[in-house]
């Protein structure tokens, strides 16, 4: 793996054209190249002596730009997947490819290179430093990246403006709301501009009015050219996604593009049938 | 439509335009625009139960208008529709019903019958979060509406997906 530096503009050209904020122009995702590619991708758990099959020979393909949510049950393999791909676990067999190269045999070290460069991650329980500020939180990333403290700032102060949450730069993140806290941790997914951003559960530990915000920014960074694979319970998440790929017992059961129904609905008064 | 045009008449008397003006305040978008046809069908059926009583009302400029209000029948019936509990919303009892028959009588896969469904509401949600993300903030009663459809189906999914549990 070569080492690639995209912070700011020193590094290679960016994947897909698209300028750094939420609000870069609409690039809809073509039949472009695979961003990422996993051929019979195999997790396996052993602990004393128990074994757990948490994914069992996945096959998928996430290409640029684009929106994929992942649903299934509890226990189905989806937040296994996530992990696996984003390098926080090793795979026990199978491939990984990422923008054309195999990734799955890098080391620990590897992988936290690649992770920076190329993705973005979004927990359920947002995962911020708690013992450093909101706009140290998001230019972390960028100076890891190697990005001088001026770009890291400035990157910073865009993103926390765009994600409504300007004023809060300077506070800690226990002083946040849970919707707060998740912008926070979106802005620092999308501080390095990653290649991909996978989400897990992003909007599990939130009520449904911070739903609707994080909702929101994750349409706006989708239309800016943002490629995304979100684990998800939350369907109105999932709505969103160009596809989504259901997961069962740690296989594909299904895996299809989100068609609206066309009904014409000519209002809110054809969503629901008021009685009376 | 019967009883939303006694509540309003509950309220004072009013004639038909009136009660069409009304309804769309009351509950904006919420409210599949109502007919003006069907409001005077109504209050000539209400009349004829005896629940409302009307009398024409002159007017200088205009054909005279015909002003309807409540009768105490009409007050009583009222009363037991607002203190009576509404039925909860149906389960989607005809997916159901085919998901358990289909695979019995050789017709189709339960899962692909369940992927299938799935779809279709994921494309019905999506239509709703459009709808909600172009919703008049200032609306509450078509927010709170897209609202309760959007949980309604993210029950219809979670139910899904417990079928997919058990029955695969």
């Amino acid at each position: 793996m070569r080492r690639r530096r995209r912070y700011p503009t020193g590094g290679d050209p960016p994947v897909t054209p698209r300028s750094g904020g939420l609000t870069a122009p609409p690039n809809p995702p073509g039949p472009g190249p695979a961003l990422i590619k996993t051929s019979k991708l195999v997790k396996v758990y052993r602990a004393d002596g128990v074994t757990v099959e948490a994914v069992r020979g996945v096959d998928i393909e996430l290409a640029v730009g684009e929106f994929v949510a992942v649903m299934g049950p509890s226990g189905s393999g989806k937040s296994t997947l996530l992990h696996v791909l984003g390098g926080l676990e090793p795979a026990t067999s199978g491939e990984i490819w990422l923008r054309g190269e195999r990734v799955d045999r890098l080391s620990t070290a590897g992988w936290a290179v690649l992770r920076r460069q190329h993705i973005g991650f979004v927990f359920q329980f947002f995962n911020l430093l708690s013992n450093m500020t909101v706009a140290d939180n998001v230019e972390l990333p960028a100076l890891l990246a190697g990005a001088t403290p001026r770009q890291a700032r400035k990157r910073r102060e865009e993103l926390l403006a765009e994600l409504g949450i300007a004023d809060k730069a300077g506070a800690a993140p226990a002083r946040l709301s849970g919707g707060e806290q998740q912008r926070v941790a979106l802005a620092r997914a999308l501080a390095n501009e990653p290649s991909v951003l996978l989400a897990d559960e992003p909007t599990g530990n939130l009520d449904s009015s911070n739903t609707r915000d994080v909702l929101r920014l994750l349409r706006r960074a989708h239309a800016g050219g943002q490629a995304i694979l979100m684990v998800t319970h939350d369907a109105r998440v999932a709505s969103l996604a160009d596809r989504v790929i259901n997961l069962f017992d740690g296989m594909v059961a299904d895996d299809a593009k989100i068609v609206p129904i066309p009904r014409p609905m000519n209002g809110v008064g054809d969503v629901l049938e008021l009685r009376g | 439509m019967r009883q939303p045009l006694l509540a309003l008449l509950a309220k004072e008397p009013a004639h038909g335009y009136e009660l069409k003006l009304a309804l769309e305040q009351t509950f904006g978008q919420a409210y599949p625009s109502p007919n003006i046809g069907q409001i005077y069908v109504t209050l000539k059926r209400l009349e004829q139960d005896g629940l409302v009583r009307s009398e024409d009302v002159e007017q200088t400029t205009r054909p005279n208008k015909r002003v309807y209000e409540l009768t105490p029948a009409g007050r009583e019936a009222l009363r037991a529709w607002v203190n009576e509990p509404s039925d909860g919303p149906r389960v989607r009892d005809e997916f159901f019903i085919k998901l358990i028959l289909a695979p019995m009588a050789g017709l189709a896969d339960r899962m692909e019958l369940m992927n299938a469904q799935r779809r279709h509401y994921l494309g019905i949600m999506r239509n709703l979060t459009e709808l909600q993300a172009d919703a008049d903030p200032a609306d509450v009663p078509a927010r709170l509406l897209i609202e309760g459809a959007i949980l309604h189906l993210q029950a219809d999914l979670d139910w899904l997906e417990r079928c997919q549990e058990e029955l695969v």
